[in-house]
């Protein structure tokens, strides 16, 4: 009866049926047990906007290189307050369309970086229209692919009121009499980038990420964690030196210099503290720059401070942790008096 | 999580992530603690032995049950020989007597032996032994020995597998060569600003145009041989073999147009092309198959080899497979993501290692000239390849929100399929051995050699990487890239190289210049080690900075003269593919025809 040696009719039936039994046991069934997840509370739909920006993420096969995964360990803990959960992608993981499924964002290859907080991390509409138009307008290092298809060459006169114009730098500028406007594709793309933010779950905290093992070791956990915290440098690398780039000289017509900034330089840092926790946008010829009181400590704001007021040139006092604290509470008692 | 955080308290007597191995059975060993009962080692362990038993009592109950019909049978054949006797006794005496005497004359008959050659002496007077050199030591390599014999194929035959061939040698040629310019784009990002040639959508064109341009074609193009040959009969339907070949090539074609004009099924790896695109692979699966079924059903000897299992195997696997990939039902959510890891791991699984396999299975054989070590070797690893490699697909996505359960699975077997990929290691090289003064010798043998090695070093390496702690460091870096190579160059891409060279002379007549396949030889090889060393230490660099909470951009100025090594590799391997795809040239030209003598000058001659 099971001779599979002799009998082709009985050797194909038992592949063909243990292979489909094992991919039920292995794939579909677990695969539409993971469809029956609800999503989180004030959880956003996303707009049309951001659903066309999200097809266009997904044509330019922008997840090759770009996860949106934080995984449960703490080197991901950059990239988001809490490792994902299958809720995170209810409106986002859906069918496309009758052509095209549901698109695979988690991903394989961080070439660049995660995207799952990146509307949180850089929320300003002008650097992600610098950086899509030419990655290295903005970040000098990066090896991300432009993408001038998605913009217009048109002459400045016809540049009309409602027409996004993107600013370029001196030596990434087009021929003169010409002005770089974006389409409506690009405008969909960054709508969808920017709506990429992670949800703080309703009991506040979430999952807890697998501490990296050295820490435990080493000095213990509180120790180490505040070295990190205070390396100034790295910090700025990580949050600032997109926009104000590494050498602090900033982007000319889109985001000021930090090195020689009187701001910056001054002896009393609280203008400075209260821009980095605040936002600014007082300078119509720059970008406004996004608050960052949410993602950074006041630890890390003092490190930050203390490193821009002391590299490139600047010679200005190091910042203190309590000067941060205090201008934050100063800042949420004028708030909510 | 528990588990992790023990690994990793042990972190510390592990100084080296070079020794991957132990810290994933430290892993197993959990602490005692309730919570996690169901995934303690214990209660793994013990699952596991219930099951061994169970598995165990279906055998048995399968074995008992064979018995049982086969006792059946046997009464049947009984009563079957029973009424040939009746029949006998019914015979009429002359009858019997015609019977015998025909039968004493067919054992009386004995060849003389001269039937073919006749009596004369044997002379060379027209010159037909060809190759007469003056030179028998050449000083820059060694000689290799010429393809001993042609064998007799039916042309129908001989033309579709050089068809088949033929277009996944184009496809190669093709596919290696957008590989070699969204590689070089890592160095100069510059390069082009059309959208048709950005680096997000020739990426997947790249990966899908080797896939289901070169190697599918190539297996199909060589399993036509197997099967024919090893069913000892003619191919079922030539039409249906021919109708496939336009249905594949059709797929990659509109494929890669739509994925160039940024029309993308979802981003997920090798399931890039739209289904409309997909259903014609698909279809042309099912072709193949049928037409491989049909000859097979009637082939001439009883046992099906195993080749054929592995062959026929894969094409019905891969068939579920792109249709469990492509149905809607259950892809919503994470759910995509679950048939996501499923689907990339099986492409590769079950239909490349599968296919190459069971091509291995009959050119190795043939290209020494003598039998497989263990055919029973043979038939364990393809159930075990089968029961194993099915259900690893979710080790592409460890530390995911998906079920700890279904990457722990993953892990697991991934550690299981040490099994089909020792036996099948075990059981070429042992056919190789004794033959290994051959490897000097042959062109074909030393391509078979690193593809086994490949097979082995590089499903090893795979199932280390699936560990926990391993994938702690490599994940999302450069490495996964170095060993997607390692396997589908390394491996499947060397296989098939050897069976072209095994088999195109045969079917030809026509050897490729010597110089040339050491060439391709020694470009493809070094080109591949360039790509994966330099990947693989970049790789691991870039992880162990990430783990220490440097500044993302650094990881990728890290990487970048690793890009160029890596760049410099590729060159030499697409290099290599010109060379081979010369040779193949060489091999299946049309020669100028030789005068061929109508009938009435043959007859004056022989008269």
């Amino acid at each position: 009866m099971f001779d599979f040696h002799k009998n082709h009719k009985t050797l194909v039936l038992a592949t063909f049926i243990g292979f489909v039994m094992l991919s039920f046991i292995v794939a579909v069934f677990p695969a539409s047990q993971m469809q029956n997840v609800k999503p989180l509370p004030n959880q956003p739909f996303l707009t049309e906007n951001e659903r066309e920006g999200l097809h266009i993420y997904i044509s330019e096969g922008c997840v090759a290189c770009h996860t949106q995964q934080v995984r449960n360990i703490e080197m991901d803990n950059v990239w988001g307050n809490r490792p994902s959960i299958p809720s995170d992608y209810y409106y986002s993981k859906e069918r496309m369309d009758f052509w095209r499924q549901s698109p695979s964002l988690l991903g394989s290859e961080r070439t660049g970086p995660d995207l799952t907080n990146i509307g949180a991390r850089q929320s300003s509409k002008d650097w992600h229209l610098l950086h899509l138009y030419n990655p290295r307008t903005v970040v000098g290092e990066s090896v991300m692919p432009s993408y001038p298809w998605l913009f217009e060459i048109v002459d400045s006169n016809l540049v009309k009121d409602e027409d996004v114009v993107v600013n370029l730098p001196e030596e990434f500028a087009t021929p003169s009499k010409t002005t770089v406007i974006a389409k409506k594709e690009v405008l969909q793309l960054v709508v969808y980038l920017q709506s990429l933010k992670q949800m703080e779950l309703p009991d506040g905290e979430g999952g807890k990420f697998i501490p990296r093992s050295r820490q435990i070791h080493s000095e213990g956990l509180d120790g180490d964690l505040k070295s990190a915290a205070l390396n100034g440098e790295n910090l700025y690398k990580q949050t600032c030196a997109v926009c104000h780039q590494d050498n602090g000289k900033g982007v000319v017509g889109a985001f000021p210099p930090l090195a020689g900034s009187a701001i910056v330089t001054n002896e009393d840092p609280e203008m400075m503290i209260k821009i980095i926790l605040q936002g600014y946008d007082a300078r119509t010829e720059f970008a406004s720059m996004q608050p960052f009181a949410d993602q950074l400590s006041d630890a890390e704001i003092a490190a930050i401070a203390t490193h821009e007021r002391s590299s490139w040139g600047n010679n200005a006092p190091e910042v203190k942790e309590e000067d941060v604290k205090k201008i934050r509470e100063f800042i949420a008692n004028d708030l909510n008096p | 999580m528990v588990l992790i955080s023990e690994l990793v308290k042990n972190w510390k007597y592990y100084p080296n992530f070079l020794m991957p191995v132990i810290p994933d059975f430290v892993m197993v060993q959990a602490p005692l603690n309730s919570d996690n009962w169901a995934t303690s080692p214990g209660i793994i362990g013990t699952l596991v032995l219930i099951f061994i038993v169970l598995f165990v009592a279906c055998i048995i109950f399968l074995v008992k049950l064979n018995g049982y019909i086969d006792s059946l049978k046997a009464r049947q054949i009984e009563k079957k020989k029973l009424a040939f006797n009746e029949e006998l006794m019914a015979l009429e005496e002359s009858d019997i007597d015609h019977i015998l005497d025909k039968r004493k004359k067919a054992l009386k008959y004995k060849l003389s032996g001269t039937e073919l050659g006749g009596q004369e002496r044997v002379m060379d007077e027209k010159g037909l032994v060809n190759r007469v050199t003056h030179e028998p030591e050449n000083p820059m390599f060694d000689e290799k020995k010429k393809t001993p014999l042609s064998i007799e194929t039916p042309e129908p035959l001989k033309s579709i597998i050089i068809y088949y061939l033929g277009a996944a040698v184009c496809w190669l040629v093709f596919g290696t060569l957008v590989g070699q310019y969204i590689g070089m784009k890592f160095i100069w990002p510059e390069m082009d600003n059309l959208s048709w040639l950005s680096f997000g959508r020739l990426r997947p064109v790249h990966t899908n145009a080797v896939f289901w341009g070169w190697a599918s074609l190539a297996m199909i193009g060589l399993g036509y041989f197997v099967i024919a040959r090893t069913t000892n009969t003619i191919i079922y339907s030539y039409t249906l073999a021919w109708r496939a070949w336009i249905l594949i090539n059709l797929t990659v074609l509109l494929g890669t147009i739509s994925l160039m004009s940024g029309i993308n099924n979802g981003g997920g790896e090798y399931r890039e092309y739209i289904w409309p695109v997909m259903i014609l692979f698909a279809i042309g699966l099912v072709i193949t198959f049928w037409n491989f079924y049909r000859t097979v059903a009637s082939r001439k000897i009883s046992d099906i080899y195993v080749s054929n299992w592995y062959i026929l195997a894969a094409l019905i696997w891969t068939t579920v497979l792109a249709i469990i990939g492509y149905l809607p039902f259950f892809q919503n959510g994470l759910g995509e993501t679950v048939i996501q890891g499923y689907y990339m791991h099986q492409g590769v699984g079950m239909w490349f290692m599968t296919f190459t396999l069971g091509l291995v299975y009959y050119y190795l054989p043939s290209a020494l000239n003598k039998p497989i070590y263990s055919y029973s070797l043979g038939v364990l690893a393809f159930w075990t390849q089968m029961l194993f490699y099915t259900m690893i697909g979710t080790h592409h996505f460890v530390f995911s929100p998906l079920p700890w359960w279904l990457q722990t699975t993953a892990i697991v077997f991934s550690a299981g399929m040490f099994i089909p990929v020792v036996a099948g290691t075990t059981n070429f090289l042992m056919t190789m051995k004794g033959s290994w003064s051959h490897i000097s010798k042959s062109y074909v043998l030393p391509f078979f050699l690193v593809g086994v090695i490949f097979y082995f070093v590089g499903s090893t390496q795979g199932s280390f990487q699936a560990f926990r702690f391993t994938n702690y460091v490599w994940h999302f870096t450069d490495f996964n890239v170095a060993h997607s190579h390692m396997t589908m160059y390394g491996i499947i891409t060397f296989i098939l190289w050897a069976c072209f060279y095994t088999i195109l002379p045969k079917l030809t007549g026509k050897e490729p210049p010597q110089v040339l396949v050491g060439a391709h030889f020694w470009l493809a090889f070094i080109g591949l080690f360039a790509y994966m060393i330099s990947l693989m230490v970049g790789g691991t660099y870039k992880g162990l900075g990430w783990i220490d909470g440097n500044a993302f951009l650094e990881s990728v100025i890290l990487m970048k003269p690793y890009w160029v090594w890596r760049a410099i590799g590729g060159s030499l391997m697409f290099i290599s593919h010109l060379v081979f795809a010369y040779n193949f040239y060489y091999m299946v030209r049309k020669r100028k025809a030789i005068i061929t003598l109508d009938v009435p000058i043959l007859e004056r001659v022989i008269n």
